[in-house]
């Protein structure tokens, strides 16, 4: 299996065999490749950097420029078994928008972000009073791509709140997983698997 | 990859039977110029059949014979380049109107005089029909890739969409789908421009010593400035005079700009037929691919099995990413497997033509598996 980051991986192996996948932020199309080449699953991408747009095609993959926030309108409901949206969440302008709209065109979607109430974050802002630059988070405030940052707590009441089912959830700290109970403040980042029940 | 792509054939074929037009009428021995590079396969599956642009003609990637210059796509197409003729069997035909060796109003009706304006009023689908008899004459039953850019990629979207089980890829560049009302207007100006020149003669200037080329001249120089970008026009010109210290008070062409244009219409008149400009730009304003399935774009796609890559340029102003982006949604809408990019380039419109390595890595990508 080619060298999948933690999260990908995890994620790939929970992806059905030969469903319809959709990559959103998919970036070079590693995860894509995996889940087409060794999950043959039909695989389709969006991704906003034309480089990474470039590259996916080189590979043979089917990828749309666009932009998370705007272009999923593009896809009509139930276009794919499962809408993926990994480590993206955080960087759009309007998350509960995007969230709707993986639930209308993907049956189930996947949505991994980082966690803000993660210890090292929470000590940062306790100690030093200022905004966490970490392994995960490693950008200085004012030029970092995420814009709303949030928690574990705070995505598991978003769901609840809009009647969404999590199917599944995988806490994870460096490549290790962490048990639900202690996730929001042992996790780095955090996976779901979603549908609308 | 300075090496120049070897040609294979360059051959005007006769069609044996009447070419049926979307007009009504059918055309009879309509003949074809085309251009190959590279080798066939055995298997005859590694075809790849450009289309060309309105002006365009069938020398991709050779010397154009009446101004000398490199062909149009020379730096896309040859061994080694994106377009790999190492490994392709690369086809590109003069479009049906057009006056580089096609059927087109210049050519002879069977009466013995040219068809002038007699000729049928044409379409895309048509170009793209006299295409496919050309492939069925050569015994080509599938096509790796069909490219096209501009009215090239209009043409591509017509194959996939009404010979759906020809083309593996379908390629398309800088075009649309349906065109636009500031088109159409811009393509009226450049017919108003030729049937206004009194040497136009009702489009019966053959044989008489004199032709539109004040016309045709302004249509071009019109159409030019269409396929440029502002900022590539004042990079390249700015307000700079041409050849003087100071302005003239006079028409005399002051700036570099406008001495550009006039050089750009007044060579064109030396390539290109009035008549054909007329037929072809007609062709492109009737252009509606929904039109022609019912009004739903998506249902164009249905029966293809083809993989689309959309290319847009962000300077293209004639041509908008707007356009390529209804054309990925009606793509995705009808299943069909999509890829589309915006790339950055400065040359407007006619960035597809010119130095745009990303435009390379594309096209070389999307061909290599």
């Amino acid at each position: 299996m080619t060298e999948l980051r933690t999260d990908l991986a995890l994620i790939a192996q929970n992806v059905a065999q030969g469903t319809r996948v959709l990559d959103v932020g998919c970036g070079d199309g590693t995860l894509l490749q995996v889940l087409r080449d060794e999950r043959q699953c039909q695989v389709n991408g969006m991704e906003i950097d034309p480089g990474d747009v470039a590259e996916c095609v080189g590979k043979g993959l089917s990828v749309i420029q666009g932009d998370a926030d705007k272009d999923l309108a593009f896809y009509p409901d139930g276009a794919f078994d499962y809408a993926i949206l990994s480590q993206t969440l955080q960087t759009t302008m309007r998350p509960d928008q995007v969230m709707e709209e993986l639930l209308r065109i993907g049956r189930r979607a996947f949505v991994s972000f980082p966690n803000f109430a993660h210890w090292r974050v929470r000590l940062s802002l306790l100690w030093r009073g200022r905004m966490p630059v970490t392994r995960l988070l490693p950008v200085a405030w004012y030029e970092t791509p995420n814009i709303h940052h949030l928690t574990v707590a705070d995505f598991r009441a978003f769901v609840e709140e809009r009647g969404i089912k999590v199917e599944q959830a995988w806490y994870l700290s460096g490549d290790r997983l962490r048990g639900t109970s202690v996730a929001n403040f042992r996790a780095e980042h955090a996976i779901f698997l979603l549908s609308r029940s | 990859m300075a090496t120049a792509a070897v040609i294979a054939a360059s051959e005007v074929l006769e069609l044996t039977e009447p070419l049926p037009l979307d007009c009504g009428q059918q055309l009879e021995g309509v003949r074809i110029a085309y251009e190959a590079y590279g080798t066939l396969s055995p298997a005859k599956d590694n075809v790849v059949l450009i289309q060309h642009a309105t002006t365009g003609d069938q020398h991709v990637a050779s010397p154009h014979p009446k101004t000398g210059k490199p062909g149009w796509w020379d730096r896309m197409v040859g061994p080694g380049k994106p377009i790999d003729t190492d490994r392709f069997y690369v086809l590109c035909a003069n479009v049906l109107g057009s006056c580089m060796g096609s059927t087109g109003p210049g050519s002879l009706a069977p009466d013995g005089r040219p068809y002038a304006m007699r000729f049928p009023v044409i379409t895309i689908r048509d170009m793209v029909r006299a295409q496919v008899a050309l492939l069925d004459t050569l015994g080509i039953e599938r096509l790796y890739c069909v490219v096209g850019g501009s009215m090239g990629g209009m043409q591509s979207l017509s194959l996939a969409a009404n010979w759906p089980h020809l083309p593996e890829r379908v390629m398309v560049i800088a075009a649309t789908a349906t065109m636009p009302a500031q088109n159409i207007a811009f393509q009226e100006v450049g017919r108003q421009a030729i049937t206004a020149d009194p040497n136009w003669q009702a489009g019966d200037y053959y044989g008489t010593g004199k032709a539109p080329d004040a016309g045709l001249a302004v249509a071009r120089m019109a159409a030019h400035i269409t396929y440029l970008s502002e900022a590539s026009l004042t990079e390249k010109f700015g307000r700079r005079l041409q050849d003087r210290q100071s302005k003239t008070f006079g028409f005399d062409a002051d700036f570099q700009v406008e001495s550009y244009l006039r050089h750009q219409g007044a060579s064109f008149t030396n390539r290109f037929d009035a008549n054909s400009y007329l037929y072809i730009t007609r062709a492109m304003s009737y252009f509606d691919l929904a039109e022609e399935h019912g009004g739903l774009l998506a249902d164009a796609f249905r029966a293809s099995e083809a993989r689309f890559c959309v290319i847009s340029f962000d300077t293209d102003w004639l041509y908008p990413t707007e356009l390529s982006r209804k054309l990925v949604h009606a793509l995705n809408a009808s299943g069909a497997p999509v890829s589309f990019v915006e790339l950055s380039a400065p040359f407007g419109h006619d960035s597809f033509l010119l130095d745009v390595p990303a435009l390379d890595r594309v096209i070389a990508g999307f061909l290599s598996r």
